[in-house]
């Protein structure tokens, strides 16, 4: 790897999103890429793989998603940092490795190129409606970590930064990225690779025979090894102690996975992560995250120039979510308009914190972004207009219950 | 085992002699030893393990060969041979039929 | 370099490769995924490998729980997949010998996309398919193995499908190795894993053994020794066999032997040689 260094980015460049993700993950250090091609996610395969040859990468095109999770979560426990990248049915079918993911503690990268479902859907057209899914998707009780870049260089950023969070959390991280987002060339600058902050896993350095697969360090994460050097270790998908053999009772569920979950929830201040506009006088704050940035943004700058007081809060790690200064928000604003492009799901997150202190409500983003402006411009003002705290959230496109 | 006439080279040929170790509580009384060796050493026994098997018994340990069929053939890792002792072919030649 | 050391009188001679901590292991007695145990244990012996570089992967099943009991690296996976995290490992650690050593069930039903596309490839590595025509763990349910007219918990009137062939199903692919034993040829089994571990490629072999208490009870067939006494009487060794004549059907004659070793360029060999080719 120190060898191709020497082909990585360096500078001011034109990329697009997948370009810029695949850019950083090379980066971050990531060799290995197993896929299966399907439609907004197609640019990544193709720029990993005019890429391939300088860097000395490896990519597999498996036969489905199952697969293709299946072979990256193997590949890394080689040592070789591993990513994949999908879209909407392909995320789908890959819940099963990502609980496999979470239960083995293996660090990965797995980038959702959103797009319109539910089912086949629409592949071309862009759309942010996985976050619930990247969150709960697999059975069972965990926490994972989700990033949603607005603009190539934040996708270039957060990719880095993603590889840094799996291997650092050894957990399965997700990149939120959509169809429209990935194919917009933007100026991306790559600072010089001494300056970019990479981090490695934390591998084990004691007698081989004494090692113990998941005996916790004070952060609740495990210190790894790679196959093939000897440990001789086991681990399964099973629920497991520390010896990583199976051990099926209820004090090993609990032992074994009620650290799967604390791991992010007791580290989560250190991946909380947002900006802020405008929001220290603001009458009335607006949630987005992704695509929606630019539309929220302009819309900002054009109320505040009309002389409303509105502020904008966007979210680049989606999970796990600023509940404390959301909360904080609540308890200071008139209402918190959330701007989603889909039917409805951070914005439930937002509800729930907010817990009844101030008005929560809902618009959509559509394709068409005049109508876009307007519903958010409308939403504004009517939030503003509000007397009073209303006890659901309020929508003013029939999709949730209008409000008054 | 018959032969026509002495082997020619019957002073050299040293014939093994195998020791049985058998880990009782190890085994599930699948049977799998006892039918498969080739010179019957071994019985199935009236005793019980503490799993309540029951284990093999050696009723003919002279016969064994250390063949290791029964070590390959045991599913539960339960009984394996060592080398106890090379016999001259002279010491069993009463064994053998010759003319 | 590790292999397996000379250990002393007291001690089973597989125990240095065997967790000895979770021995006694689950399978029931009578079961003949312990002989396939045993007979891997030998070959890794006999093919001279390094023990650091062995890594094993298996799926669910009771075939699965091999993966546990080996004092090798290994991974437990998710049922059906194991092949796929296999190609993962081989593909970003060339220098690993990877083996999957799983079930009929595992490898061939819902796994059964896998394999054959990681037989396309040629990914170098052994596939052990421990065969015992029925999903034991969960209860014995009827399997894409189990033959037409058996009795299972899901098939009570009898299988109404019929079965695979696993090794036309491998040749078919593409796989450079194939062969199928009974777990009874313990001594052939052996030798079989032993080529397939010195061999570059996709190499399969079958190893077919007795369920000692879902299948061999729910059809009357006794108990293990009674299986491995009809394999006794009813396995007729045939190499180089013509893969699609191959067929199991309900206790009809077994044709064992090495039934394909050919010779095919490896997944990343061609990968490699592309690259370099390639003009950016």
């Amino acid at each position: 790897m120190n060898e191709s260094n020497k082909n990585l980015l360096s500078g001011k460049y034109l990329l697009s999103c997948a370009e810029a993700c695949v850019e950083g993950a090379f980066i971050a250090g990531c060799r290995f890429l197993a896929g299966y091609p399907i439609v907004p996610a197609l640019n990544i395969y193709h720029h990993y793989l005019k890429r391939a040859k300088d860097l000395g990468a490896t990519y597999v095109q498996m036969e489905d998603e199952i697969s293709a999770l299946a072979a990256v979560l193997g590949a890394s426990w080689t040592g070789k940092k591993s990513m994949t990248a999908t879209a909407g049915p392909g995320f789908s079918l890959m819940m099963e490795h990502f609980g496999l993911g979470v239960m083995l503690e293996t660090p990965c990268v797995i980038v959702n190129v959103q797009h319109i479902g539910p089912g086949p859907g629409m592949p071309t057209a862009p759309f942010q409606g996985d976050i619930m899914q990247s969150r709960w998707g697999s059975h069972g009780d965990y926490e994972t970590i989700v990033l949603a870049p607005s603009s190539a260089q934040e996708m270039f950023n957060f990719t880095i930064k993603a590889f840094n969070f799996s291997e650092h959390y050894r957990v399965p991280v997700v990149v939120l990225s959509d169809a429209d987002l990935a194919d917009e060339k933007e100026e991306v600058i790559v600072p010089e690779l001494e300056k970019i902050e990479i981090e490695s896993r934390r591998y084990y350095d004691g007698p081989k025979e004494k090692y113990l697969p998941y005996k916790r360090e004070a952060d609740f994460v495990p210190l790894m090894v790679d196959t093939g050097k000897g440990y001789k270790f086991h681990v399964t998908g099973l629920t497991h102690d520390e010896r990583g053999y199976p051990v099926m009772n209820e004090e090993c569920q609990e032992f074994n996975v009620h650290p799967l979950v604390w791991k992010i929830r007791k580290n989560a201040d250190k991946i909380i992560n947002f900006t802020e506009v405008k929001t220290d006088d603001a009458d009335v704050i607006v949630i987005t995250y992704g695509l929606g940035y630019r539309t929220c943004l302009s819309v900002v700058e054009q109320l505040r120039a009309e002389g409303i007081r509105v502020g904008l809060l966007k979210l680049n790690a989606i999970w796990p979510f600023p509940e404390k200064r959301i909360y904080e928000i609540a308890k200071k604003v008139k209402g918190i308009v959330v701007m989603e492009m889909n039917c409805g799901q951070v914005v439930y997150e937002v509800e729930r914190i907010a817990g009844g202190a101030t008005n929560v409500l809902f618009t959509l983003q559509s394709i068409n972004e005049a109508d876009t402006t307007q519903n958010l411009i409308s939403a504004i003002n009517h939030a503003l207009k509000i007397n009073g705290v209303k006890d659901k959230i309020i929508g003013l496109n029939d999709l949730m219950s209008a409000g008054d | 085992m018959k032969f026509w006439r002495k082997p020619l080279d019957i002073d050299k040929i040293k014939i093994p002699i195998g020791e049985i170790h058998i880990i009782k509580d190890r085994c599930k009384g699948c049977g799998f030893c006892v039918e498969y060796c080739p010179k019957k050493v071994l019985e199935v026994s009236k005793e019980f393990n503490s799993k309540g098997y029951h284990p093999p018994l050696v009723r003919n340990p002279d016969a064994c060969r250390e063949c290791h069929l029964c070590e390959m053939l045991c599913p539960e890792f339960a009984i394996y041979i060592t080398l106890k002792e090379e016999k001259p072919v002279s010491d069993i030649i009463d064994q053998l039929e010759m003319k | 370099m590790e292999t397996l050391t000379k250990i002393p009188k007291e001690i089973h001679p597989m125990e240095n490769l065997l967790r000895m901590e979770r021995i006694p292991h689950i399978w029931c007695p009578g079961c003949g995924i312990g002989l396939a145990v045993t007979a891997f244990a030998a070959a890794i012996d006999k093919a001279k490998i390094d023990l650091n570089k062995v890594v094993v992967v298996s799926g669910i099943g009771c075939t699965g729980r091999v993966a546990g009991y080996m004092k090798l690296d290994s991974f437990h996976t998710t049922h059906g997949r194991a092949i796929a995290f296999a190609t993962g490992i081989k593909l970003a650690n060339p220098e690993l010998k990877v083996v999957v050593i799983s079930g009929d069930g595992d490898l061939i039903a819902i796994g059964g996309n896998h394999f054959i596309h990681a037989a396309r490839r040629n990914i170098d590595m052994v596939v052990i398919c421990v065969n015992n025509f029925i999903y034991a763990m969960t209860g014995g349910q009827v399997a894409p193995t189990t033959p037409l007219g058996a009795y299972s918990t899901t098939s009570p009137y009898g299988c109404v499908e019929e079965p695979f062939n696993i090794p036309y199903i491998a040749d078919s692919s593409g796989a450079v190795y194939v062969a199928r034993w009974t777990v009874l040829d313990v001594r052939r089994l052996t030798n079989s894993i032993s080529e397939a571990l010195n061999k570059k490629g996709f190499s399969v072999i079958e190893a077919i053994s007795p369920c000692a208490q879902y299948y061999s009870r729910t059809n009357r067939l006794g108990e293990g020794i009674d299986m491995l006494r009809f394999y006794h009487d009813n396995s007729e060794i045939r190499h180089g066999e013509d893969t699609k004549n191959l067929d199991i059907g309900f206790q009809t004659k077994i044709i064992v032997g090495k039934f394909v070793d050919r010779e095919r360029p490896s997944y990343l060999e061609v990968y490699n040689k592309k690259l370099q080719e390639m003009e950016v």
